[in-house]
């Protein structure tokens, strides 16, 4: 018995003549982790962008928590509240330290006091082992510490839902691990989560389903093991045997 | 025989510094020393110039000038956020205001305003206002670009993270945007402060008392009276007081800024 807290309907999105998503269907169900897979240009990150309306659909219909985001009434910026967004390129507020980043959200838009507002932080900062960072300005972290408290920032609006627009993508190798973790537990604790990643082991360990993106359709979904073990798809085959397996150049004898 | 590269360019900076040395030592033998002496160095004028210099000239136009940027900062955020609004009129508006006061020589606000509009809406404005006015008026136009630029150089990703926390339009450019945008911009509207500065000398024209003159006026007022071109030495010297400091608070945050360049168009 599962509650649907994202519904993608018929979903269409262009930028100019250039189609980048061509019919969307995508159910995500309260509590599941979605991993969103797929060549670049294959419109997977415009399809996240499009569930909190940072892109504008031209058709379809989105429903995150029995709220139409597609209906032209709607309150946006009340919806997106419960709509947590980590960027590829984290996008801490440069000017602010890392609690004010936390906090200014939670006073400006969700009118908390201040006290309440800086305990919330501070909680959601512990959850992601930075709370000794709280007085640091976003410029002196390591980029994995930046990505960890942009989490943070999302999660101190308790959203109901997260969206993760390739996470790790423009961390070292070394970092990629820390803000995975705290991805990982997230999961666990039972927070629903739509991710954008090339990061397959992540996917395959921690997904509920796995979505696999090409040319701006669906091409492949279902458990993570079946879509990246066991790919039905020639193009998902295609894909993942670059992926997995990136030095080995041309097909297999 | 052919010079080493190295060689050559060596030759050619001693033949430069030559070459302004002979500039120097022929300027120093041409000049008239004791009329120069006596135009520009009248002790005994400079000695009547004080504190009057000070207390009346420096203080007004730091006054006037700091009148002004602040009402041309103001106004400067507003045509800034019309040109980059999405209802077309208000970027016109924007944009031929910036095109018209930029256009003019400063003189002719001051000329407009102060005698002008009060002709046309019988309207008397008292000294500050009219300064204020003229001064904002030409320092936003020119501010307007320069806060434009800035507000552009701030990453979108800043706004789109703003905005996916629930922040409206309004609250994202008020919270996070023009902070950041002021933070780029600080070296170019120190310059603009400078300018600002020297063309609040503009004001003798629509007529000052003895004790609103600012340092330009002052200057001329104690020239009529004095023998020698001192007092010009002295006001010039006044305006650096002023603008040096500016100039090397701009540079200090340019550098710290760590280079973040803002192309002003």
């Amino acid at each position: 018995m599962s509650e649907i807290s994202v519904e993608i309907t018929g979903l269409k999105k262009s930028f100019g003549s250039l189609d980048v998503l061509k019919g969307i269907d995508v159910t995500v169900n309260r509590g599941d982790v979605v991993c969103i897979i797929g060549p670049s240009g294959s419109g997977k990150s415009t399809l996240l962008r499009c569930v909190n309306l940072l892109e504008e659909p031209n058709d379809g219909k989105i429903v995150v928590n029995g709220v139409e985001l597609t209906d032209p009434d709607v309150d946006i910026d009340k919806a997106r509240t419960k709509i947590g967004m980590v960027f590829q390129s984290f996008n801490l507020f440069a000017h602010l330290n890392v609690l004010a980043n936390l906090t200014v959200a939670q006073r400006k838009v969700l009118k908390r006091g201040e006290k309440e507002a800086q305990e919330i932080a501070l909680r959601n900062l512990d959850r992601v082992g930075l709370k000794e960072k709280a007085n640091s300005m976003p410029a002196q972290l390591s980029g994995g510490q930046q990505q960890r408290v942009a989490i943070a920032r999302a999660l101190s609006m308790d959203p109901d839902v997260m969206l993760f627009d390739e996470p790790t993508s423009a961390l070292d190798p070394e970092l990629v691990g820390d803000v995975l973790g705290v991805m990982r537990q997230l999961a666990d604790e039972g927070m629903t989560m739509l991710v954008v990643t090339h990061e397959m082991q992540f996917a395959r360990e921690v997904a509920d389903k796995v979505i696999f993106m090409d040319g701006g359709y669906i091409v492949e979904e279902g458990p993570a093991a079946e879509v990246i073990g066991n790919p039905q798809e020639p193009r998902t085959q295609e894909f993942l045997a670059r992926v997995l397996d990136p030095t080995h150049q041309g097909p297999k004898d | 025989m052919a010079l080493s590269k190295r060689k050559r360019a060596e030759y050619f900076r001693y033949s430069q510094y030559t070459l302004l040395a002979v500039i120097a030592v022929v300027i120093a033998f041409l000049a008239d020393w004791e009329q120069i002496r006596t135009a520009f160095f009248n002790f005994k004028t400079m000695g009547e110039m004080f504190p009057n210099v000070i207390t009346i000239a420096l203080k007004n136009t730091l006054i006037y000038t700091a009148l002004g940027f602040a009402f041309g900062l103001g106004l400067g955020l507003v045509l800034a956020l019309m040109k980059l609004s999405s209802i077309a009129p208000y970027r016109w508006i924007a944009t031929v205001y910036i095109e018209f006061f930029r256009g003019i020589p400063a003189l002719l606000v001051f000329i407009g305003l102060a005698f002008g509009v009060p002709l046309a809406f019988q309207i008397q404005f008292d000294i500050y206002s009219t300064v204020m006015l003229a001064l904002g008026i030409v320092g936003a136009a020119y501010m307007a670009e320069t806060i434009r630029a800035g507000i552009q150089a701030v990453p979108k990703g800043q706004v789109e993270a703003a905005r996916s926390l629930g922040m409206s339009q309004g609250r994202a450019m008020i919270t996070i945007v023009i902070p950041q945008a002021f933070r780029i911009i600080l070296p170019p509207l120190t310059n603009e402060l400078i300018l600002l500065t020297k063309d609040s000398s503009l004001i003798y024209i629509i007529g000052l008392a003895r004790d609103q003159y600012e340092l330009t006026k002052f200057g001329r007022e104690t020239l009529s009276r004095s023998p020698s071109l001192t007092p010009i030495l002295v006001v010039g010297l006044c305006y650096l007081i002023i603008t040096l400091p500016l100039g090397y608070l701009s540079r200090y945050l340019e550098r710290r800024s760590g280079g973040k360049k803002v192309s002003v168009l």
